[in-house]
């Protein structure tokens, strides 16, 4: 390996801190952008050759027979591939605790009493232990409904979720296909830009994939925010939010406001109202269909063939997923049975136009919207215990909603409660991605300022 | 809503799923509550409002027909136990 880390630290990293389902050393080419980086990848997306698993039990042993357009994007920068980051079983939690069956739940990098935050657990957690360590390493994080964010906040590193259809799905095990979102999780903003000008662009395998054109990132970071015009979402103050996070994030705002941003307030009633139950719903639906292929004759976890069919998919499947892949497939399930699917599966799509028709009016106006990334900061896992499942569901208030839109949104660290990350998340129009890089540089100069 | 141990084994054997009679009783109330919850979307508005499912307008792109290279029978066979003669093996259907 060209670069400054050994298999044998990160092994003892993982055996610590359980960031990797599974560890790898891929490279194919020792020039480029990337060459003197390693990547670490979410287990979502497909490596050539290397377990893929998304964190589920179910998957047990699948290497896939080729890579992700990301993966043969980053690889051509001459990226060293160094292992798949554990997460939330297929992405289902906001915390990685639901990993599949007989996986390891990631520790907090601050304190290991804490969670990671997910479902990019394992990624976000990774960039904050390669950051102390001095390892180059950039992490590539994977959506739904906020599993970039709600991590990066939690570990106290940078999150960019890109716009719904920047970067191509393929190769991505689909949780939910019209929320999923590829996207960086690093130590610096330059490194997020930079990993976004290449993984980003029209891919002919994804056919959601858009053909917009792709700026240099980069090249936009020095850009003075003064004059931008920026709205706080009044609702995000409401209640059920830490005071902490609230102060904080008012905080970032003065010294915004200082560097000649125009700071407003702003209501978002119907997403603050209707985001959360509309999210759940869509990516139930969507990941109860996602997840009927897996039923153990292609590939992933096999059983003794016996039985009829309905009997060896429902053996195969019960002992292969996990009780929140269970729980989740059950309800989309439902959702979209006859005699629901008009009242859950229509009626949530329905909102969904109209919380788009919100944001969209916001961005008429506003170049930036604002809000904290997560109502706390990253809880013990006693606390995440005490959850019911709907508590838990209720955590991604804030990132719901440019989730259902398909808005670019980035969780920037701004401050500390208790030694725990404090993250402030910038939301902006669809393709926006250049605005989101300038306000967080300059919340990157704040930090180290 | 009314959610019991009938509704939930219905569609729990849509979706071929097994329970443990444990799982059956502890997603009873949990399914009661979330659906409560999902209920809530029956106050909004949506009177001549059209379902989004996805959140960017997408147009059909097309592809031209032609051949490409694709995974060998070999390949598309490696990653499973269960083959017979260069096909899948799978389970009875009758």
């Amino acid at each position: 390996m060209n670069i400054n880390t050994t298999q044998q630290q990160l092994e003892k990293i993982n055996e610590e801190y359980h960031y990797f389902n599974k560890l790898c050393n891929v490279q194919t080419k020792k020039t480029g952008k990337l060459k003197d980086y390693v990547i670490s990848v979410k287990d979502a997306l497909c490596v050539k050759d290397v377990e893929t698993k998304g964190g589920s039990a179910i998957l047990e042993g699948y290497k896939p027979l080729f890579n992700a357009t990301v993966i043969e994007k980053l690889l051509a920068e001459g990226a060293t591939i160094i292992g798949k980051t554990s997460q939330d079983a297929f992405g289902f939690g906001t915390f990685s605790t639901n990993v599949g069956n007989n996986m390891q739940i990631p520790l907090n990098p601050f304190d290991k009493n804490h969670s990671t935050g997910g479902s990019s657990g394992g990624a976000a957690g990774f960039t904050q232990l390669a950051k102390k360590k001095g390892i180059k390493h950039i992490a590539l994080g994977e959506s739904t409904g906020g599993s970039i964010a709600a991590p990066a906040s939690f570990c106290g590193v940078y999150g960019l979720t890109p716009t719904y259809s920047l970067v191509s799905r393929y190769g991505l095990l689909d949780y939910a296909n019209s929320l999923d979102k590829i996207g960086p999780i690093a130590a610096s903003v330059k490194e997020l830009a930079m990993c976004l000008s290449i993984i980003a662009g029209h891919d002919e395998k994804d056919a959601t994939s858009s053909k917009t054109s792709i700026p240099d990132y980069e090249k936009g970071l020095s850009k003075p925010i003064k004059g931008m015009k920026i709205a706080v979402i009044k609702e995000c103050f409401g209640k059920g939010i830490d005071p902490a996070i609230k102060q904080n994030i008012l905080e970032t705002i003065e010294t915004l406001k200082k560097q000649g941003a125009t700071i407003e307030e702003i209501s978002l009633p119907t997403t603050t109202e209707y985001a959360l139950e509309a999210y759940y719903i869509l990516a139930m639906c969507e990941a109860s269909t996602n997840l009927a292929k897996y039923c153990g004759i292609r590939y992933g976890r096999h059983e003794k063939l016996e039985g009829n069919f309905n009997q060896y998919f429902s053996k195969v499947r019960s002992h292969g997923f996990n009780k929140e892949e269970k729980r989740r497939i059950l309800l989309g399930t439902f959702a979209r049975m006859s005699g629901y699917r008009d009242a859950y599966y229509i009626k949530a799509a329905k909102v969904r136009t109209l919380i788009i028709q919100e944001y969209k009016k916001a961005f008429e106006k506003y170049d930036i919207l604002i809000s904290p990334t997560m109502p706390m900061v990253a809880p013990t896992f006693d606390e995440i215990k005490r959850l019911t499942p709907l508590q838990h569901y209720m955590v991604d208030l804030m990132t719901v909603g440019p989730s259902l839109a398909g808005l670019p949104h980035i969780s920037c660290p701004t401050g500390f409660k208790d030694n725990m990350p404090i993250g402030t998340m910038f939301i902006a129009d669809h393709f926006q991605e250049e605005k989101l890089l300038q306000i967080a540089s300059s919340i990157e100069e704040l930090n180290h300022g | 809503m009314i959610v019991n141990k009938e509704l939930i084994k219905k569609v729990a054997a849509t979706a071929k799923l097994e329970l443990t009679e444990q799982e059956l009783e502890e997603f009873i109330p949990q399914f009661e509550e979330i659906l409560k919850t999902f209920s809530k979307l029956a106050k909004a508005d949506t009177k001549n409002v059209l379902p989004s499912f996805h959140p960017v307008p997408l147009k059909n792109r097309m592809r031209d027909d032609t051949i490409h290279s694709s995974l060998s029978q070999e390949q598309a066979l490696s990653l499973t136990e269960h083959k017979k003669d260069g096909y899948f093996k799978g389970p009875k259907v009758v």
